[in-house]
Parts: structure tokens; sequence; C-alpha cells
């Protein structure tokens, strides 16, 4: 993708002629323009980038980006942006879903593109609510919600996002939120450079279902005490005056302390590197609801053999040791006779 | 040529037939099917026309010596063609009571018997359920039975190959091979060949059944089985080089032909399921001719994943059974909306759900033509004979490509496991089913005066749409499952433009017609009481009771689909030429809906859903039934 010449573009030349339908200050219309905004940054051509995106206010996303796109089916996108990239190893494949396409419906193909590392940058707008089927819980709503499918309360656990693309094995893994442009372009331009399988889950204000959901952690004002920024290398502390930390305790779980009580070497420092996904586990654990201080950024960052690439690999093999297929050597491979 | 006696491994004072059926029945573990397929082999290179049908148990290792774990081989030889592998044996080999208890009623009265006596202790027969042994008793009495102590005259032979007690008998199956190949004259070589090569890498296991195979054979020819030799002359076939093949490796093979017809990289995402893995396992081998194989996480990601390689510019290939079939169905109406090629390949087995999964059904027409939602046609193919497999894959991807559509492709268990020669097609021959990717933009945006790239416009003659890859400069543009305008698919919900995409959608399957052969009638054409209609399988069944009856003397006419959507365009015409119509189907009557509904014809079933293929004499009850039938 580097080799070839990328011309200049502008946040316009990706944005495509579709008017956007999202409700009036929906979270999705701040991700679109971080996006848009950061295309013409990547080095990349429209031409070969590709959104694929399920089913969801969030999976309209691709409509909206002047570069190749498929809106496909609930919960599908990884797998059907598995094969494109698998076999178009030359494009820049994305994938736009929402929390219910990509972790109820698609969730075993999600954890599937993640364990096989294919080279995929997967966008998760989690709003913790379906939107487009207007407003049932969803696979990351809290215990205890009411919406129409809940009137009760619902009764199910909810999955931690970040903890199940670690657990599929994710070799890239991030959180930012839809009220911090910076933030986003910082850990998007991450995901889409990393080779690889890359989840990001992005916070995202759905203003008529679930709205201010994250506000207890995105607003200007709570931000400073409730976001936990994660920088590789550096300690992992937060607080207007960086007075909070996070250190691992004895026990091995991952705790939130006063700098002060502990001292600045006992704070944990951040290591998105790690071979062994356990330190990532434990931060993705830190917080259990969106009302605790909880990390965002680059949970981890490991290179390994990517799925696309590998494949190409065999074939490119396959070829060196047989040369190119002869159909006709093919068909009398089986033991022949003559008539 | 024709002159059996001048052939390897034949000798004089065998008597002369023009086919046999013999059915091999063993315990799962007895290597029956390997057996089966060496004498079939063997068969074929000696020039004998054939056909097989393997029939095996659903269980890897079923509890040995009981019924529900036996698995039996049938093979018809013969010197004249021949289109399927015959109703009843004419002998039958059988290893344990087991396989006696569950094959004898098969075999033909008066059929030839050779048993494993050894096998017929106390415990074994306590197991297949008999309370007397079988061979003691009258109960075989009109049998020719023939008894050899294969086991022990295995372990004796084997026996300077140094193989181990316990491993020696696992040899008998070789013996039993070099009995039967002694008794039909077959020649010996291209089975030592074959073991030599099989078991290069273990060679004691080699020379034991070199051992074990040689003695079988010596042991027909120094005993009292002198009277009972039997030669089948060669067929009389076009001349050309020729092979043996299952449906699933010409499917296969059709598929990768197909990728180099089309000029495009292959692409298959597929989920193991029986009776379709091994075109998965065949394809996976074949990554010299580029092509790319997933095995994916289940059928939905297989053909996602398919999906997902078409919009890539791949010709794109899932291939399943029945229960996943049921779950590609939202993606083959997604593929339908998004007017992209795939093919959709179901090796159908017995269901509903996991069914009968070793055994043959065809009861998918249905499934394949309406299971999906809302309006979603789509071309469906099926094959009809193990080697036309080959041809029906490149047909399938044919149609897909140019019509940019998914075609679902139907198989059979018995199509896929049962193999017959195979004359190799010149490749030169082979159709040209390439297509070309859209290069430039196709229209001019009214606003901004800019070229652009508008999906949906189409080719007026076949109503395909044009197909642009990624990567390709300016042509940028989104699809979805959304309704789309036509043209410049855009998100559309208007009324009129909905109307309008499903009937050019429905046109433009519908239009296909115009794109494959006419029906073909044969028998009597001209004067037929009655017309057999069959499609898939039932091909060889059918074609040998039409010939049967009309050598008796009544008036039969038959043809047979291998397009099941569109129908060939002349298909109404030919329904209504004849007073009667019988469609045998080996499901409750699908076809017989589906032209009913389609032409008002009253189309009769003979319906067979017991995970075998129908024979030639069913058939033949079926249609003396209709002729009989007071209109
Ligand atoms: C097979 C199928 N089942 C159900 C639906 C209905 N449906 C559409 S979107 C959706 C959930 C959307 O929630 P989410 O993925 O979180 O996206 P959001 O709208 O919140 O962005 C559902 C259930 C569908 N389109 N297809
Ligand atoms: S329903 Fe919610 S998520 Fe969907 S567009 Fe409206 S505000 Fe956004
Ligand atoms: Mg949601």
């Amino acid at each position: 993708m580097t080799d070839v010449q990328v011309p200049l573009t502008s946040r316009k030349d990706w944005q495509s002629d579709q008017e956007v339908r999202w409700c009036p200050g929906c979270g999705d219309y701040s991700i679109l323009t971080a996006v848009q905004l950061l295309m013409p940054e990547l080095g990349v051509n429209r031409e070969n980038t590709v959104f694929v995106s399920g089913i969801g206010c969030a999976a309209r996303f691709p409509y909206y980006m002047n570069t190749y796109g498929m809106h496909s089916i609930h919960g599908r996108a990884p797998a059907i942006a598995t094969g494109l990239a698998v076999a178009r190893p030359d494009l820049d494949v994305w994938v736009v879903g929402g929390d219910g396409d990509l972790l109820s419906i698609g969730g075993n193909h999600l954890i599937h593109a993640l364990r096989r590392n294919v080279n995929l940058t997967i966008l998760m707008f989690n709003n913790q609510i379906y939107g487009l089927t207007k407003g049932q819980f969803s696979p990351t709503s809290e215990l205890g919600k009411v919406t129409k499918s809940s009137p009760m309360g619902s009764v199910d656990a909810p999955f931690n996002p970040l903890a199940v693309a670690l657990g599929a094995g994710a070799t890239f893994a991030a959180r930012t939120h839809d009220m911090d442009r910076q933030h986003m372009q910082e850990v998007l331009r991450r995901a889409h450079d990393h080779k690889g399988a890359a989840f990001v889950e992005i916070f995202q204000n759905c203003n008529v279902f679930n709205d201010g959901q994250f506000e207890a952690l995105t607003t200007r004002a709570n931000r400073d005490d409730m976001l936990i920024p994660l920088a590789h290398g550096k300690p992992v502390r937060f607080g207007k005056d960086k007075e909070k930390g996070v250190i691992i305790t004895s026990d091995g779980a991952a705790r939130i302390v006063d700098v002060a009580d502990v001292g600045e070497d006992a704070i944990l420092v951040h290591d998105e590197a790690r071979a062994e996904p356990g330190l990532a586990f434990m931060l993705a654990h830190l917080a259990s609801s969106v009302t605790q201080p909880t990390p965002v950024g680059v949970f981890r960052a490991v290179q390994t053999t990517e799925y696309s690439s590998a494949n190409a690999r065999q074939l490119a093999a396959a070829q060196e040791r047989n040369g190119a297929g002869d159909l006709s050597a093919l068909l009398h491979s089986l033991p022949t006779w003559e008539v | 040529m024709t002159d059996v006696q001048d052939r390897p491994g034949t000798s004089g004072n065998a008597e002369q037939v023009d086919h046999v059926v013999i059915r091999f029945a063993g315990d799962s573990g007895d290597g029956m099917q390997l057996t089966g397929e060496r004498f079939t082999t063997a068969s074929a290179i000696f020039g004998n026309d054939l056909a097989t049908l393997p029939d095996f148990p659903a269980e890897i290792r079923a509890p040995t010596g009981t019924i529900f774990g036996v698995s039996a081989f049938q093979v018809q030889i013969a010197d004249h063609d021949i289109t399927n592998p015959g109703d009843a044996p004419s002998v039958l080999v059988c290893m344990n009571p087991a396989a006696l208890a569950s094959e004898l009623d098969r075999l033909e009265p008066g059929g030839m018997i050779i048993v494993n006596s050894d096998e017929f202790d106390e415990r074994n027969l306590t197991k297949a359920g008999y309370t007397e042994n079988p061979l003691e008793n009258d109960s075989l009495v009109g049998y020719k039975v023939i008894l050899v102590p294969m086991t022990s005259l295995t372990k004796e032979s084997v026996k300077p190959s140094g193989v181990k007690t316990r491993d020696a008998e696992r040899s008998k199956n070789f013996f039993a091979l070099g009995l039967v190949s002694w008794m039909y004259t077959r020649p010996l070589d291209s089975t030592l060949d074959w073991i030599k090569e099989r078991f290069a890498k273990t060679e004691m296991v080699m020379n034991a059944n070199i051992l074990a195979f040689k003695a079988g054979h010596a042991y027909g020819e120094t005993t009292e089985l002198a009277g009972n030799r039997y030669s089948i002359k060669p067929a009389p076939q076009p001349a050309g080089v020729y092979t043996s093949i299952n449906g699933n490796m010409a499917l296969a093979w059709g598929l990768v032909a197909a990728g180099q017809l089309a000029k495009l990289p292959i692409f298959l995402g597929s989920y193991p399921i029986t009776p379709a893995s091994d075109i998965l396992h065949e394809l996976a081998k074949h990554k010299s001719f580029g092509i790319r194989t997933l095995q994916a996480e289940d059928e939905i990601a297989g053909i996602g994943t398919a999906l997902g390689a078409a919009f890539g510019g791949h010709l794109a290939i899932t291939t399943t059974s029945g229960p996943g079939v049921a779950l590609k169905s939202e993606t083959m109406s997604l593929a339908i909306s998004l007017e992209l090629p795939l093919v959709i390949v179901d090796i159908q087995r017995g269901g509903p759900s996991t069914g009968l999964p070793t055994k043959t059904e065809a009861a998918d027409l249905m499934m394949a033509m309406y299971g999906r939602h809302g309006e979603s046609p789509l071309p469906i193919i099926a094959s009809y004979r193990p080697s036309q497999c080959f041809d029906a894959a490149i047909e399938a991807c044919r149609i897909a490509v140019k019509y940019r559509t998914p075609v679902i492709l139907l198989s059979d268990g018995y199509l896929a496991n049962g193999s017959e020669p195979w004359l190799l097609p010149d490749v030169s021959t082979l159709p040209d089913i390439s297509t070309t990717f859209a290069a430039e933009p196709n229209h001019v945006n009214e606003e901004t005066g800019e070229p652009e790239h508008w999906p949906y416009v189409r080719d007026p003659e076949t109503l395909a749409r044009s197909w642009a890859l990624p990567g390709t400069p300016g042509l940028m543009h989104r699809i979805g499952g959304l309704e789309k305008e036509d043209g410049s698919g855009n998100i559309s919900y208007t009324p009129e433009n909905h109307a309008h995409m499903v009937q050019t959608r429905a046109a433009k399957i519908a239009g296909i017609a115009k794109d494959i052969p006419e029906v073909e009638v044969t028998g009597d054409v001209a004067d037929a009481d009655l017309l057999v209609l069959g499609w898939g399988s039932t091909w060889g069944a059918i074609i040998t009771a039409v010939d049967r009856q009309r050598a008796k003397g009544r008036k039969v006419a038959q043809a047979h689909l291998t397009h099941l959507n569109p129908f060939p365009s002349n298909l109404g015409e030919v329904l209504r030429r004849y007073p009667k119509v019988l469609v045998p189907e080996m499901n409750s009557g699908h076809l017989a809906k589906l032209v009913r509904a389609e032409f008002l014809v009253d189309a009769r079933t003979s319906s067979k859903v017991r995970g075998v293929p129908f024979t030639a004499a069913e058939v033949e009850v079926a249609i003396e039934a209709e002729l009989e039938r007071k209109l």
C-alpha cells in the first residue's frame, strides 16, 4: 500500500454523495467525521479501501464513505470481510458494526476473525443498546437495564467487549469514545496500521434510546477523573494531577490507588506489546460498568502471523513447488487407461 | 482388444457372463470400501463399464460385529454400457454374521454368498442377532454358499511378512479381494501396484497385504472353486483415455476447471459436513491453481467469506449439505440482492435434521427453489451421474459469472461417492466462461458533472449488472442488502422501484432459459403413453427401467432435467405432449409439484425415501402401475 503514490486527498474526497440518515445528535456522526478526517492522513487510496458492515444504525457507515463498501446482513460482516481480505490482501478492509451486530448475532464471526488474525480494522460502535430496532437491551447493556424487551430490568449479564476480544486472541485491542476526536483518531490510526485483526470498541452515545449512557466517563468535566489513558511504556495514571494510578496487587488483580499512598514506582507501567495477554485482560476488567474509572487507549498490540499473508504464502509455495496448475495433468492424475 | 483370454490375470475355463453385481459387506473396520474400490479400479482398467454404490454407516467405528456397524460396497461391472450399480447383487461377500444378517435380503434368488466362516462364532452370531448358526441350518438353502475360513487363511499366509499376529488378520479384506479377483478374472497388476504405493512407508504391512491378496487368488485357483470362475469382456467404449471417478472428485475438478475457464481465481469457503467434505479436501490440495480454501467457523461464514471474495473478484464457491444450506439461506438472499456470482454446492443427504448423514436423498429441491426470504429466485443445476458432476460444476459457474447471481448446484450422497469410468475431456474443448470487469465509469453525476460508477447498470441482453472490483480507481461504490434503485444502486424504498427490482431480478433468472439447452426426449418420442421425467441421480435407474419396459413392448419416453430453475424453454410443451407423466424422485414429490404448478400437468410421483437409490426394477414397477392407471 505504501509503494504506490497516494494522491493527496481531503475530507471531501472521502465523503460519499449520500445523505447521512442518523438521528440528529447521534454519536455516530462524530465517529464518521473523525474517520473522514483521518483517512487523508493514512496514506491510502480510496479505491483500495473497503468498508464492510452488518446491520444496525452503526452499520449504515459504509454508505457515507466514498470508498468501496458493502452493507451486508446482521452479524456477518467479519466473515464477509475475512473472505475479501483473504482473496484480496492488497485491500485495506474495515469492518463497522454495533454491539448487537458484532457481539450478539455476529459474536462467533468476530471471535474467529480475531483468532485467525485476519488483516481487518474492526470498529465496534458500542451504545449498549439496539438502536435500529428501537431500543432493546444489547449484549453489552448492564444488568437490570429497563428497556422495551426488559420491562422489569434485564437479567442478562453483559459482555465485556475488550475481554471478549482479548480472550479470542486479538492481537490489537483498543477503546475510545465518540466525544474526543483526537483520541479516536489516534486509536484508529494505530488500529489501521496494525498488521492483523485490530479490534476497537468505541463508546457511542445513542441519544434516542440510551442517552447519556457514557456521560459519567466522557464529558469534559468527568474525563480526567474517570478515563484512564493507556500509553505504552508509561505508568497508568489518571486524575487532574495524575494523582491516581493502577497497581497489580499481590493476588494478581488490577486495582486503583492513590499514587501518594503507594509511591510512583509501584504504579503499573503499561506494556501493550506483551506477548502474554494477561495484563491487558486485567485492565479490561478494571471497570465492571461505565460508572467506574475506565481505561481507554491501546490495551494490546502484538505482531504475529497475519492470516491472509500466511494463506498467500502457501499458495506461492505450492506454485513454486508444482508450477502453475495444469488442468489436463489434474484430470490425468488418477490411474487412467486407454481404449 | 476384446479377447479376454489374452489379458493378464485371466485364464481359460471361465464362464463368460455379460455382467455381475457384487456386494462386499463386512464390519466398518473390515475395509470393505477399500476392497470395493480396488475391485472397481481393476475392472475399470480392464475395460468394463461399471457403476458403484458405497453404503456405509454414519458412525466412524461402530461397535464391531453389530448390524448397524455393517459397511457395504456394491458394484456392477458389465461388458456393455450401464448406468447404475445394479438392482439386486448376484454375489454377496460377507465378512461376518452381521453382514449376512443385514445384507442377505438384497441378494437375488439363487445368488452366491462368499462367507468368511471363521467369524461365525457364538459371540459374533449373538451380536448379529442369530440364535442358530445360519451356515449350519437350512436358512441359506437356495443360495450358492461358499465357505472360506478367510481369517485363519489370511493369518497363515501373511506369516512371512513378520507382522504381529494381532495385526495379521487386518489383511483379510485383501484375501477376499484376491479371491473375488480370481473368480472374476480380474488382472492383478493394478491392485498390486496400488498396495505397493499406498503402503510404501510400512513395508511389513505392504508385504502382508500382498501376501494375503495373492493367497486369496491362489485359494480360488487351488480349491474346488474352479467351477465358479467367470469372465466379463470389456465393454465397447468410445476411444480415448479413461479414469474412474466419483461424483465429488468430478465436481471438485469441475470447479478447478471453471476457475481456469473463467480466468478467475477460485475461493472456497466451507464448513465440513458429510457427504460434501471431500470437495473441500480436494480443492485444498490444488493451491498451485491459485485456489484459496477457507475452513470457516460455520456454514454462515462459509458462504459469507465466499461472498466477500466474490465482491473482490474471485469465483466464489461454498460447499455443504442440506443442514448447511439452511444456514446459508440469509446470505444467499443477500447475494441475490447484491447480484454477485456465487456457487452453492449442496450434496444432499437424508433429512430432516441430521437425518441419515451417510445415506442419499434428494429432498432439498424445494429448499433450493424456495428456501429463502423475500422474492429471491436463483438458478438451480443438478448433476445426474458421477462423471457429469464435472460439467455440472462448470455450468453452475458459467451461469453464476455471466448473470452475476448465486447458483445452487445439487448433487447427492449417491453421486458423491459412486464412481464410474469417465472418458476424459480434451481440456481445449471446454467452454470459455470468462467475463469482463468494469474498467471505466459508466455515468456522469448530474450535480457535480463528475464521472462515477453506477453498480446496477445492466447488460440489456442478460440483465447482468456491471461488476466493478475494489481496487479499480474511480469506480468506488457501495452495495448492500437494502433495496436499491436500479442503475445508481442508491437506497430506494419507493413502491415503483421495489416492484421494478423484484421483477427485474426474476426476469434475469427466467431469461437464462434462452441460454440453456432444450430438454431432450428419448425412447418412444412420437407415441409414448407415458413420459418418465427425472432429475438428479435417478437417471441411471430410470434409463435402465425405460429400456427394459420398451423391450417388453411398452411405449415409454424419457426426459431428464439438469436445469431446474429456470426450466428448459420447451419443457411445458414436452410435458403436454404425453398422456401421462411419471416423476420418480428421492423425495416426496418435489419436481412433480413444481411442474404441476408451472405447467398444469397431472404429473405423478413415484417416491423413494429409504436412504438408498432407486433400483431399475422399482422404477419399472412404477412405470407399469402408471401405465395401467385408468385415466
Ligand atoms: C437476521 C436479522 N435479525 C434481526 C435483525 C433486526 N436488527 C437489525 S439491527 C439489530 C440490532 C442493532 O443493534 P446494534 O448492532 O447494537 O446496532 P445499533 O443500531 O445500536 O448501532 C437488529 C436486532 C436483522 N436485521 N436481521
Ligand atoms: S437510534 Fe440511536 S444509534 Fe441509531 S441513529 Fe438514532 S441515536 Fe444513533
Ligand atoms: Mg448498539
